[in-house]
């Protein structure tokens, strides 16, 4: 297998890659990231991305960095590492009801206040796109979409025709996005995909405590037997298979730790029971259906 | 350096289609709003219904741009015969947006549209416009009883699973929206619709509302200034393009404006556009306020 980086092949560089893990959205969640990035190395994972937004809703922002650095996550920048290294007043997510505003805000004072100035540095130099080549498939990472950080890409609002133009213009034949906070794919045409690879920071929403990250493999370590299996070009030497990872946590500590720095009973709520509390009003019909509020 | 048009307008571009509106009833619609920024009524026939057939062609155009979304708007959407079909061809391409005032709307129709929505993976979402949380505050604006006509086809919605988004025009002091959207929200609880979803437009003073109130001013208006430091994504007109029976407009506010009609197909319509108009006015100060929170486009 033969991987290079910014979307360049170069013949010399060959370097044996077994299966990609993608973590999106930590929203200060170390204790997930710590376990998606065990459980990612305990399927043989040894490249690992994470597609931005470290901070938001949980405890101690600092407590991610050293995770991400120790394990060495290759890692994209996301409207509120933006924020957060350009200190701005607000994270960007560009929310539209007063009451999502509100709690956005106090998380994002709250994150702000307890990450140090080289992590906010750090984030400020981050890239906003990372793009590589592996077994003759262009990936590209982002954040919101290929054309815009905070973009929300849902599934039942996005069509197919809409991502094949994205996917046309990044010239990329797989686009790896998150901020929306839940899972999806969709297959393009000749093998093609756009996937949301979910987030490690909060539950998606379902009832169940479990947060989501995604590993994808390509080539000989493809697996031919998943239900998403596909052959990347009619002669069928290239292959792709994603697969979504539920991640268990001790979400019961988060929530210890998130009372304990006195952040909303409401992001308390979510992290507890999987339910959302806030943030419903940007989500599609058909999504927020899902949820219990 | 943003371009103008020869009366100084600033000239915005469309960066992308990502939703294509169809005047689907045309200016008719079974009410008479005196508010209405296109005058619609059950007799103005200046814009006509799409048929199908229309509809279909242009679904079909939309692809190759790349289209996200698709909004439906009249008039009254449900008074066109072709509505549930046409509903049901959108979905196979994308997402679907319908603008309703909710008093025509039918349990068998609502039927079958849940089921289309269910085959496919895209969202259908119901815009029901009713101007404030009692028949007190909208029927004088939206006519007899069209509250209570409304809030019935709030009902049926949420009886056939969809969860409408309810669209009021202020035209009460905006000190007073916090106050309103909570009655609101209590009003929709009381009728079984427990996840209320709102969303609040600015008055469009053209069309009957000129009438009933005032016009803009001669000096409110986009100036080229204004476009500095200004994020044009806010501009449905960056990022939209109307489809009416009298050809692809720039955007479904300023049908009454001749110089809004770009041209006949999709290609026509894909120019720059000039800020001239008072409404243009409008949407700078208020930005994205056509489309669904879930897509609200801002850079």
């Amino acid at each position: 297998m033969n991987v290079a980086s910014g979307g360049t092949q170069h013949a010399n560089v060959e370097v044996r890659v077994l299966r990609f893990a993608f973590f999106g959205g930590v929203y200060n969640n170390y204790l997930a990231l710590d376990a998606a990035i065990r459980d990612a190395r305990g399927r043989g994972v040894d490249r690992l991305y994470c597609l931005g937004d470290f901070g938001a809703f949980g405890p101690h922002p600092d407590r991610v960095f050293p995770l991400l650095h120790d394990a060495g996550v290759e890692c994209v920048q996301g409207n509120y590492d933006n924020s957060i290294g350009n200190d701005l007043d607000d994270c960007q997510c560009g929310y539209t009801d007063p009451r999502d505003n509100h709690f956005a805000q106090i998380s994002y004072e709250y994150t702000y206040e307890n990450t140090s100035r080289p992590n906010r540095e750090w984030m400020r130099g981050l890239t906003q796109q990372l793009q590589f080549a592996a077994d003759d498939i262009r990936f590209l990472l982002c954040h919101g979409s290929p054309r815009r950080t905070n973009e929300f890409l849902w599934e039942s609002t996005t069509s197919t025709a809409f991502l094949e133009r994205r996917q046309r213009e990044a010239r990329a034949d797989v686009i790896l996005a998150t901020h929306t906070g839940l899972h999806w794919q969709r297959p393009l045409k000749r093998g093609r995909r756009f996937v949301n690879v979910g987030v490690l920071g909060r539950p998606e929403n379902d009832g169940t405590t479990n947060v989501w990250y995604t590993i994808v493999r390509t080539g000989s370590d493809a697996n031919p037997d998943s239900p998403d299996f596909v052959q990347t070009d009619n002669a069928g030497h290239v292959a792709l298979d994603v697969e979504f990872i539920p991640v268990a946590y001790d979400h019961r500590r988060l929530a210890g730790e998130m009372r304990q720095e006195g952040i909303p009973e409401e992001f308390v709520e979510t992290i507890l029971t999987g339910w959302w509390t806030t943030c419903l009003e940007i989500l599609p019909g058909r999504e927020r259906r899902r949820g219990r509020f | 350096m943003t371009k103008t048009s020869f009366d100084n307008a600033p000239c915005v571009e469309l960066k992308s289609l990502d939703e294509l509106w169809f005047q689907v009833s045309g200016t008719l619609c079974n009410l008479e709003c005196s508010h209405c920024f296109i005058s619609c009524s059950p007799h103005n026939d200046k814009f006509g219904f799409l048929s199908l057939e229309t509809v279909a062609g242009m679904l079909e155009e939309s692809v190759k741009w790349g289209v996200r979304e698709y909004y439906f708007t009249g008039g009254e959407p449900f008074l066109n015969r072709d509505m549930v079909p046409i509903l049901e061809r959108t979905l196979e391409y994308g997402p679907a947006t319908v603008l309703t005032n909710g008093t025509v709307l039918k349990p068998e129709w609502l039927e079958r549209l849940a089921a289309a929505e269910k085959r496919g993976v895209y969202c259908l979402e119901f815009r029901v416009s009713i101007d404030g949380p009692t028949p007190e505050m909208n029927d004088p604006l939206r006519g007899p009883r069209t509250f209570e006509r409304a809030m019935r086809g709030v009902g049926l919605l949420v009886e056939h699973d969809f969860l409408p988004i309810i669209t009021m025009t202020r035209t009460w002091d905006e000190a007073d929206d916090h106050r309103i959207l909570d009655a609101f929200r209590q009003v929709l609880a009381d009728h079984r619709c427990a996840r209320p979803r709102i969303k609040l437009l600015p008055r469009l003073q053209i069309g009957a509302e000129q009438r009933r109130t005032e016009g803009y001013g001669e000096f409110d208006r986009v100036t080229p200034e204004m476009m500095d430091g200004y994020d044009p994504s806010q501009l449905i007109c960056t990022h939209s393009r109307v489809v009416t029976d009298q050809g692809v407009f720039v955007c479904p506010i300023l049908l009454d404006s001749p110089d809004a009609r770009l041209g006949q197909s999709l290609a026509d319509a894909a120019g720059p556009y000039p800020l001239r108009h008072g409404a243009c006015f409008t949407c700078y100060q208020y930005g994205a306020i056509c489309t669904n929170p879930s897509s609200r486009n801002t850079g």
